[in-house]
């Protein structure tokens, strides 16, 4: 299903074209040159976050702080497996998926666990990285509440996967 | 903001391994996230052009308009401040289109695209406008109906299932992108009064 929809986005709008007589070899070279210097105006926004975030995942503070605050989640009854899940997911893509591959290793895909993790990596992104993108590619300083707006909502995603996972298979 | 997220951000993890010993691995990361940043614009760089290019002549032969003014009523309700047959409401509809699909990759460029054409409109060039928030808050919720990444590696680990998730993860997030909505609207109208 996948695989017909970009071909079929890209056919509809050549025909279009085709139909209305733009000049479309002309105008596609445009919009690949626009393509270009977009990445080299993102390029470092992109190495600039990579580095930060980076720079805090190896620290080892984020596991640190959540080990030492897990006795307080095992009070609420929220798994304290999936804190780290849901803290580095706004942070990190790659590391939040590295989190779910071990978590799926440790106590299965199918396991209540499992399901959750899968649940939380798949109704939330990763806030931080596009707030920072997507702002400083327009040349936006001022981000007002979005950070904040952001991250409750992430939190609420993290809250509504858990209790959705115990209502849908349990 | 995001000025001091980079400082906290390199300050915190500096200090932090330092002090738990573990600074090697923050001497490594310094040195490769080099890398990993390369191959993120490496891997983008053909996404932007092919997408950029057909958005191009989408864009001459009126294409964006059409869907604009054809989603015109229904992306108001979302974004308020949005111009009627804004151009802006044509990559809205396609990014937000493109991650439903779980085609996260190639939604960026459309994403970009809104994001540039909003700008366009902004009156004040420094500060984010009412529109952009809520199309980062859209994004950030991510609404996705077939979350193809995470189905591959359920399977990878043998998963009796892997698909079983998708009703459970549609039913969230659209539950959490709707209440994200909600938060923007409130949060929209305690920032105006202060």
């Amino acid at each position: 299903m996948q695989a017909i929809i970009i071909p079929f986005i890209v056919l509809f709008v050549i025909l279009y074209g085709f139909f209305k007589k733009v000049d479309l070899y002309e105008f596609f070279l445009n919009g690949v040159r626009e393509g270009l210097f977009m990445a080299l105006k993102i390029f470092p926004t992109i190495f600039a976050m990579t580095v930060c975030i980076n720079i805090v995942i190896k620290s080892n503070i984020i596991n640190d702080i959540v080990n030492f605050i897990s006795p307080f989640f095992n009070y609420l009854k929220f798994p304290s497996e999936l804190v780290t899940l849901s803290i580095m997911r706004p942070i990190s893509g790659n590391s939040s998926l590295i989190i779910m591959d071990n978590l799926f290793k440790t106590y299965g895909p199918d396991s209540f666990i499992g399901r959750a993790a899968s649940i939380i990596q798949g109704s939330s992104d990763t806030t931080l990285y596009i707030i920072g993108l997507y702002f400083s590619t327009v040349g936006i300083k001022k981000i007002k509440y979005s950070l904040i707006v952001g991250l409750l909502a992430d939190l609420t995603a993290v809250v509504i996967s858990i209790m959705v996972v115990r209502w849908w298979f349990y | 903001m995001i000025n001091y997220i980079f400082g906290i951000f390199i300050v915190l993890g500096v200090v932090y391994s330092f002090i738990s010993g573990n600074i090697n691995a923050v001497n490594d990361s310094l040195i490769t996230s080099g890398d990993t940043a390369i191959s993120m614009i490496i891997k983008m760089i053909p996404l932007l052009c092919l997408w950029l290019g057909i958005m191009k002549i989408a864009e001459e032969s009126g294409l964006i308009k059409k869907i604009s003014s054809l989603l015109s009523k229904f992306i108001h309700l979302l974004f308020p401040e949005l111009k009627k047959n804004s151009n802006s409401i044509s990559y809205i509809a396609t990014s937000i289109a493109m991650n439903m699909l779980g085609l996260g990759n190639a939604a960026t460029p459309f994403s970009l695209k809104a994001m540039k054409s909003m700008q366009e409109d902004n009156s004040n060039k420094a500060v984010a406008s009412r529109s952009m928030i809520t199309f980062l808050v859209i994004n950030t919720a991510s609404v996705t109906i077939i979350p193809t990444t995470i189905i591959s590696i359920r399977s990878l680990n043998n998963s009796g299932n892997p698909t079983e998730i998708i009703p459970a993860c549609i039913i969230t997030t659209f539950l959490s992108c709707f209440l994200a909505l909600v938060f923007d609207r409130i949060f929209y109208y305690v920032w105006r009064k202060n």
